[in-house]
């Protein structure tokens, strides 16, 4: 496990953390040899983030040694990193909204033509740098954040979940660049919760648990495994497979009435005619590839939009929603994938779970705190929400915030979930969590709609799927056959026998 | 290597700054009132024998309208937006109220002073809540709006003759038992509802929501405008309920009456711990955040500071405190 004899790129040996009362890092070490791609993996709360803001000169460590090509390294900002030769990809695109994308450039002294250079080799050749970052989707804005730090070539690059939300014609590009840096002077830190990826891509993986390493892993056959049972450390004897697997929509009879139904749904020019009826008691999955108007059909279901065309209709009856809380009121309720958008960060975990309470203008007197503490403390033990540092939700982590969002309608009893991307960025644990909750609530006579980029959660959490291309549902399939490869070909709209363009066979293998 | 930094941490862990940090961020009460104590004693050092029970009195009584007017500021700010209004509002409630006791009574003249604020409130509350203009440029708008409507008030009512009727005089500048400001009597249920409000009411949980994520709480179902429309016609309220006690302190009211609190009332509320960007904050701070400000301007007086001076010293003190706070809470 030692190195000595190679020289080490960048050496990070007993890194420690607290923030306040909580330990984010005890001593947590990194070693990067040059020409590696190598892969850093936790769970949820591990202190990856951490770790990497302290890298990147977000965060000052509190003790611990950064060398970088054998110098000592501490960087206070981002800058001071870069010159220091350390760049990083944060997963929220560090680009200013209002700005074209050439002026974001500018502003990080980028030139223009080695970022073009390097988009048209992420699968964005078309794109005009003159176009403002706000009118650009997220999947964008990420492989221009990941092609602006290609083109300052630094020597060691940190991709924070760099293929989460991206779609996978975009990740299988983004995967290949990464896997050119293998062998050369420079190297490459990589964080996914997608093991497949780290197999295709990666040399080593280093894991740290609670704060420090407990291991570093060569990737090749079987590292898979060590992997997960070293982020899991006791947990991985409890039985770390699908919990509830998918339940084949046996519970529904003819008879049954949908609890949501959406009849040629459109908005603005990306969702054309969707329809589709949703049942209680199923979890139906929504596959779609980057940008085919998933986004606009959740905000007119969760009552943010309002739809051009189509018609809504809740138990049998006509609905329209002008406000989140029309669509609350009928039972509906939405968890954002951008946590940023759903919580209040500055509040504690009891302030965020009880927040819908509050919202009719009835519920503005007097709380009842015992009532609410009853409710909260509920959904804190449903969803074993980690509450160490529960008097700011900020000072979670990444899984125990989302876990924060839904444990919110959770509280107040749910009839009809809908969860855009839920398990984006957080750790397998918390994933599974997630899924066994949402057939749990299923279970209860709750109808859950799951959007998701990742396709293996169609098998793991959903009854049957559909899949959206263009603004159109395309087909439907049940989740025993929803596999990965048939899952792809439905969102590229292809028929069963085409090939899928630009996509290698290792992504579905 | 490093180890003997965070070793020494771990020992005392109240005498690091993270801890310092966090009791000025989550307990801003208990350093302020070490800074008003403190205030106190370099005050009576300054000239012996000033603090007595009865010159607390006259802090207290002078205090007190500042921090209703403050509470405006505090509940405005705990959403992200400011009452710039609340001078011109306070002023214009008390001098309807005033110019009325002679013709309608004193019960009609108070409700008509609250009828005029409350009109205004809900005017500035729809402009911000629902046709979206910014808290800033709505209040600044609304204060001149009602200067404007008092001054031709004042014209028309040449007449009536400015009168302040004797419970509102009993309220703004009497004491009982020799030291205790009457306005206490209506000050301490008011801070009371206040500060139990926020912390246990679903409406004061609104207000720390839609300041520290307004998407996160319209995504949770809550009516923005409304939170914001009601917030406003409290603030009014509110004001004019400081300016019934000032102008039972001075004894008389004019249409400028209360102008020159307006930004005292922004710096008592920033001094006791409310972030001007939202979602944090509270008023038992902002009580004494206005005593404090009361304090030094007392002490620049009992120094003999001459007034440009004393405003030179009060905008910077103001300055320093919000920048220590940003210090504090941007960083943790």
């Amino acid at each position: 496990m030692t190195t000595v004899g190679t020289e080490l790129l960048l050496d990070a040996r007993d890194i420690s953390k607290r923030y306040g009362a909580v330990v984010a890092l005890r001593s947590a070490s990194l070693a990067v040899r040059p020409g590696e791609v190598h892969a850093l993996m936790g769970a949820n709360g591990a202190g990856k983030s951490t770790l990497v803001k302290i890298l990147s000169g977000g965060v000052r460590a509190d003790g611990g040694t950064i060398s970088v090509r054998g110098r000592p390294y501490g960087a206070h900002s981002p800058a001071e990193a870069r010159r220091g030769g350390v760049v990083s990809v944060y997963q929220e695109p560090a680009l200013i909204p209002d700005l074209d994308v050439r002026s974001n450039l500018r502003l990080t002294a980028t030139a223009v033509e080695p970022v073009r250079h390097w988009l048209a080799e992420l699968g964005l050749p078309d794109l005009d740098v003159s176009s403002m970052v706000r009118d650009l989707p997220l999947a964008s804005l990420r492989v221009i954040d990941l092609a602006r730090a290609l083109a300052i070539e630094p020597d060691v690059l940190m991709l924070d979940e760099i293929t989460a939300a991206l779609p996978a014609n975009l990740t299988e590009r983004v995967l290949e660049v990464v896997a050119r840096h293998r062998g050369t002077e420079r190297s490459i830190i990589f964080i996914s919760h997608r093991l497949i990826e780290i197999g295709v891509v990666c040399d080593r993986a280093t894991v740290l648990r609670e704060g420090a390493t407990v291991g570093v892993v060569d990737v090749g056959a079987g590292s898979d495994d060590r992997i997960v049972r070293l982020m899991l450390g006791e947990i991985s004897r409890r039985a770390p497979a699908v919990a509830a697997g998918p339940a084949g929509a046996g519970a529904r009879t003819p008879e049954t009435a949908p609890r949501l139904t959406a009849r040629g749904l459109s908005a603005a020019t990306r969702l054309r005619d969707v329809s589709f009826d949703l049942y209680p008691g199923e979890v139906l999955g929504l596959v779609a590839l980057e940008g085919q108007g998933q986004d606009e059909l959740f905000d007119i279901l969760a009552g943010s939009e309002r739809p051009a065309g189509g018609e809504l209709l809740v138990d049998g009856a006509h609905v329209s929603f002008h406000h989140p809380a029309d669509a609350i009121r009928a039972g509906l309720v939405y968890v954002p994938a951008d946590r940023a958008e759903a919580l209040l960060m500055q509040r504690s975990v009891r302030e965020n779970i009880a927040l819908p309470f509050s919202g009719p203008v009835g519920a503005w007197g007097l709380i009842n705190v015992r009532g609410e503490r009853r409710k909260v403390d509920a959904a804190v033990r449903t969803l074993q929400i980690d509450t160490r540092a529960a008097a700011e939700v900020r000072r979670l982590s990444g899984g125990n915030q989302q876990k924060v969002t839904i444990a919110r309608w959770v509280a107040g009893g749910v009839r009809t979930m809908l969860c855009f991307d839920p398990t984006r960025g957080i750790d397998i644990g918390t994933k599974q969590q997630i899924y066994q909750l949402l057939r749990e609530l299923a279970a209860a006579g709750a109808a859950v709609l799951l959007y998701t980029s990742e396709l293996k959660e169609i098998q793991l959490a959903c009854d049957r799927a559909i899949v959206v291309f263009n603004g159109r549902v395309v087909a439907e399939i049940p989740a025993l056959e929803a596999d990965e490869p048939t899952l792809l070909r439905a969102a590229y709209d292809l028929k069963p026998d085409e090939a899928i363009p630009e996509l290698a066979v290792g992504e579905t293998a | 290597m490093t180890s003997v930094g965070t070793g020494t941490a771990e020992r005392n862990p109240w005498l690091t700054r993270a801890t310092w940090r966090r009791i000025l961020r989550d307990q801003p009460l208990i350093p302020l009132s070490g800074l008003l104590i403190a205030l106190v004693i370099v005050l009576q050092l300054v000239q012996p024998g000033i603090v007595t029970a009865s010159w607390a009195g006259v802090i207290v009584r002078q205090a007190v309208p500042l921090a209703i007017l403050a509470g405006c500021q505090t509940l405005a700010m705990l959403t992200g937006g400011i009452d710039l209004s609340v001078g011109a509002v306070a002023s214009m409630a008390a001098f309807v109220m005033a110019t009325l006791v002679n013709g309608q009574g004193p019960v009609v003249a108070v409700l008509a002073g609250l009828g005029v604020a409350l009109a205004a409130g809900v005017v500035t509350g729809v402009g911000i809540g629902v046709f979206k203009v910014h808290p800033l440029i709505m209040t600044l708008g609304m204060s001149l709006v009602v200067l404007g409507l008092v001054a031709v008030y004042q014209l028309a009512m040449v007449l009536s003759g400015v009168v302040i009727p004797d419970p509102i005089l009993w309220l703004g500048s009497e004491t009982s038992f020799g030291f205790l400001p009457n306005s206490l009597f209506l000050f301490v249920p008011l801070s009371a509802v206040i500060v139990l409000g926020l912390r246990r009411s679903g409406y004061g949980r609104l207000l720390f929501a839609v300041g520290d994520n307004a998407i996160a709480a319209r995504l949770a179902g809550v009516r923005i405008w409304q939170v914001l429309i009601v917030l406003y016609t409290l603030s009014a309220l509110l004001a004019a309920i400081a300016g019934f006690l000032i102008a039972g302190l001075n004894k008389t009211a004019s249409p400028a009456l209360v102008e020159s609190a307006v930004l005292p009332s922004v710096a008592a509320a920033v001094i006791g711990g409310t972030s001007i960007l939202g979602g944090r904050g509270g008023f038992a701070g902002t009580i004494v955040g206005a005593l404090i400000l009361t304090l030094l301007t007392t002490l620049l007086t009992t120094l003999n500071m001459p007034e440009a001076m004393r405003q030179v010293l009060f905008g910077a003190i103001i300055v320093v405190v919000a920048a220590a706070y940003t210090r504090v809470t941007g960083e943790a």
